[in-house]
């Protein structure tokens, strides 16, 4: 037990209420010369893999560009950025609480959201009572148009399930009537809300398009090894193999399929494709694989921006969602800059009805919503080419039956 | 055939899975620490190896050479420096397990962060001896076959150390009462540091082995810890016999699971598994029965 004798009280108080004085005064110095930008990412724990690529580099380009360029434009001075920055250990308990902290305590003007589909919708509420703008880029589920109308703060960059799905499903069955590809179908998903979501709207997509799916099965988060299910897969003589995995499954599958020399004339694995890492490991053997995401290489701007990347990160970005979290910063900088002060209501409005130019092109949300996302594309030469929707400007013609594997 | 479909597809998963955890057995069951920062001892090897290999060429099988007293002087240090002190203070096994518990819980952040900061949260694979090779019918990777090898080599190893040497029976006679060892002339501390040196230097062959063919990124290590733990606790604490044959097992059931009855469901299988062994023998498949 210990004893507070009116000494340390009386010095506890002091030191308090000038650690009180010294915050309101810092705060009130910042709402004049720099904007405040928190953000509680995933630095640790199970989705630090996926931050690490898609998210945190894109921040840090961003804010490196931003302040390079003199800052945000608000009125007629420019205000540089700054950040505040906390783990959310993969948590969702700990992304909520860093939020309110970074509301609360932190004071700070914007808040830019954590990776992945679970935290987004995990502190999707907290930002919609607390009032700021919710880019919610990297989430993909089919209640983002429920949720898009119930939070008018949030919007939905990676399109839907469904979305996802049906692009693909389409593209085969364009395939298919072109003769390329038969009707058999193999499928395996992980067992989490991505994976089940995503198999689901995989299997109506496939039967309203005329396939059949020989083979359908789920495996469970963290499997070390999946060649049992490639073996049940490979038995069901599929002419597509449409895999909705996460990243170390995606490498396991692909790897594991080359031993067991399956080569279906589709190969599409799920998230981990449009890495660089995919290119990295597997080089020649990468040519054809299908999967996940996909962007337009052929575009100047994002040319510029693959290199901007490359010089400030070290690395090169996955090809489908760090575009996109880019795009959508650019997109809250010029959103700031038109309403001109930090009111966040007036900025999440903007966002939702304004056009702008980011680096994937000119971005108009619908109901919240970015329409224009790719769902498959593939490695060709090197580069990860978006395929499908076709519709949208730089899709490549799909390569199929994919080459042997070397 | 499908029996050998099975078979030999669990096994060497299984030979993963008792590779993975032959250090931990030392460490836990011998020498008494639970040590929370396994896991990410067992990645850091495979950080290890991963540079070794991109950055200089050097294969995974050589780089063992390097890794293995590496990891056997890192943790010797560690045990001395850190634990020693705790083994001596604690009075009963109850109070050193906690004690060992919180500072390895510790270590697990300062190793992580290490890494963190060396390699970044992103995801890491490369590719050594992804060759196929047909055994009986079915298509093994070699990679994966040299680690059920080493799992099966280094577990008959230690288990003839531990049993048939004179430095074995020591090492056994602390597990079984550290107080009675001291009276029979046995150098308790050195003899405990020794262990943890010899389990420290068994996770850094597991790590460079599963690197070959695991994708793995800095804060996985939990993953290993989990599963190392459900197989010394299954095979009995401090019995490499027993986390080998708990090991195999869990692969072979795993695999016959996804094959025959859903995919879906293996990781329900290795939990019922487990349950069914803790209620059958709580101290284990190969424990001895509590004193």
């Amino acid at each position: 037990m210990f004893s507070v004798n009116r000494r340390t009280l009386l010095r506890l108080t002091s030191l308090t209420a000038m650690t009180a004085a010294l915050a309101t005064f810092t705060s009130f110095a910042d709402a004049q010369e720099k904007i405040r930008v928190g953000y509680a990412i995933s630095k640790t724990g199970p989705y630090a893999g996926g931050a690490s690529i898609t998210t945190l580099p894109n921040y840090e380009l961003w804010v490196k560009d931003v302040n390079a360029a003199g800052g945000i434009k608000l009125g007629d001075k420019r205000l540089p950025v700054e950040v505040v920055e906390y783990d959310d250990r993969s948590s969702s308990e700990e992304a909520v609480k860093a939020i309110e902290r970074l509301a609360n305590q932190d004071k700070v003007d914007f808040i830019l959201p954590p990776w992945g589909t679970g935290l987004n919708l995990a502190v999707g509420p907290t930002l919609n009572r607390l009032g700021y703008p919710h880019l919610a880029v990297t989430s993909v589920t089919d209640k983002a148009p429920e949720l898009a109308k119930r939070w008018s703060n949030a919007t939905f960059w990676l399109g839907t399930s469904a979305q996802i799905s049906e692009a693909l499903a389409d593209l085969l069955g364009k395939l298919k009537n072109e003769g390329k590809i038969g009707t058999n179908v193999a499928m395996v998903s992980v067992a989490d809300q991505f994976g089940i979501e995503l198999a689901a709207a995989g299997r109506e997509a496939f039967k309203k398009h005329g396939f059949t799916l020989a083979y359908d099965k789920t495996y469970p988060l963290g499997s070390q090894d999946l060649q049992p299910l490639l073996n049940d897969a490979i038995a069901a003589k599929p002419d597509a193999f449409i895999a909705f995995s996460y990243p170390p499954d995606t490498i396991a599958l692909t790897e594991q399929a080359q031993l067991l020399k399956f080569n279906p004339k589709i190969f599409y694995v799920g998230v981990g494709t449009a890495f660089p890492l995919y290119k990295g490991k597997f080089a020649a053997n990468s040519d054809g694989v299908m999967g996940i995401g996909g962007w337009n290489a052929d575009s100047p701007l994002l040319k510029d921006y693959l290199a901007r990347h490359k010089t400030a990160t070290g690395k090169e970005p996955d090809r489908w969602a760090s575009p996109i979290t880019y795009a959508s910063l650019q997109v809250l900088q010029q959103a700031i800059e038109k309403v001109g002060k930090v009111d966040r209501a007036a900025v999440a409005a903007e966002i939702r009805s304004g056009t702008f130019d980011t680096i994937i092109g000119k971005v108009k949300l619908k109901d919240g919503l970015l329409q224009e996302v790719w769902s498959v594309g593939q490695w060709q030469n090197g580069e990860f080419y978006g395929l499908a929707p076709t519709t949208l400007p730089g899709a490549r013609a799909p390569v199929v039956p994919k080459s042997q594997w070397q | 055939m499908l029996l050998f479909d099975i078979v030999l597809p669990g096994l060497v998963l299984g030979g993963m899975y008792a590779l993975i955890a032959l250090g931990l057995t030392l460490q836990y069951g011998v020498a008494r620490v639970m040590n929370l920062s396994y896991g990410e001892s067992l990645i850091a090897a495979a950080f290890g190896a991963l540079s070794l290999y991109s950055g200089l060429g050097l294969s995974p099988l050589v780089a063992l050479l390097l890794a293995v007293p590496c990891a056997a002087a890192l943790n010797w240090l560690l045990y001395r420096f850190l634990l020693e002190r705790l083994m001596r203070r604690g009075k009963d096994r109850g109070a050193k397990e906690i004690d060992s518990i919180l500072v390895t819980f510790g270590m697990l952040f300062v190793i992580q962060g290490i890494m963190l900061v060396a390699f970044g949260g992103q995801y890491y694979s490369y590719s050594y001896l992804s060759i196929p090779v047909v055994v009986l019918g079915t298509t093994l990777a070699v990679n994966r076959l040299v680690a059920l090898l080493f799992a099966a080599v280094i577990g008959t190893a230690v288990y003839l150390a531990l049993t048939r040497t004179r430095i074995g029976t020591a090492v056994r006679a602390i597990a079984v009462d550290p107080g009675a060892a001291r009276l029979v002339g046995i150098d308790v501390p050195s003899m405990s540091g020794f262990a943890f040196a010899c389990g420290g230097g068994l996770v850094a062959i597991g790590g460079v082995l599963v690197s070959m063919f695991l994708t793995f990124n800095a804060s996985m290590g939990v993953v290993f810890t989990m599963k190392a733990l459900v197989v010394v606790i299954m095979g009995g604490v401090g019995n490499v016999m027993g986390a080998l044959v708990a090991g195999l097992m869990l692969g072979v059931v795993e695999t016959a699971v996804a094959r025959l009855v859903d995919p879906g469901l293996t990781l329900a299988a290795t939990y019922a598994l487990f349950l069914v062994v803790l209620l059958i023998k709580p101290t284990g498949l190969f424990g001895r029965a509590a004193a």
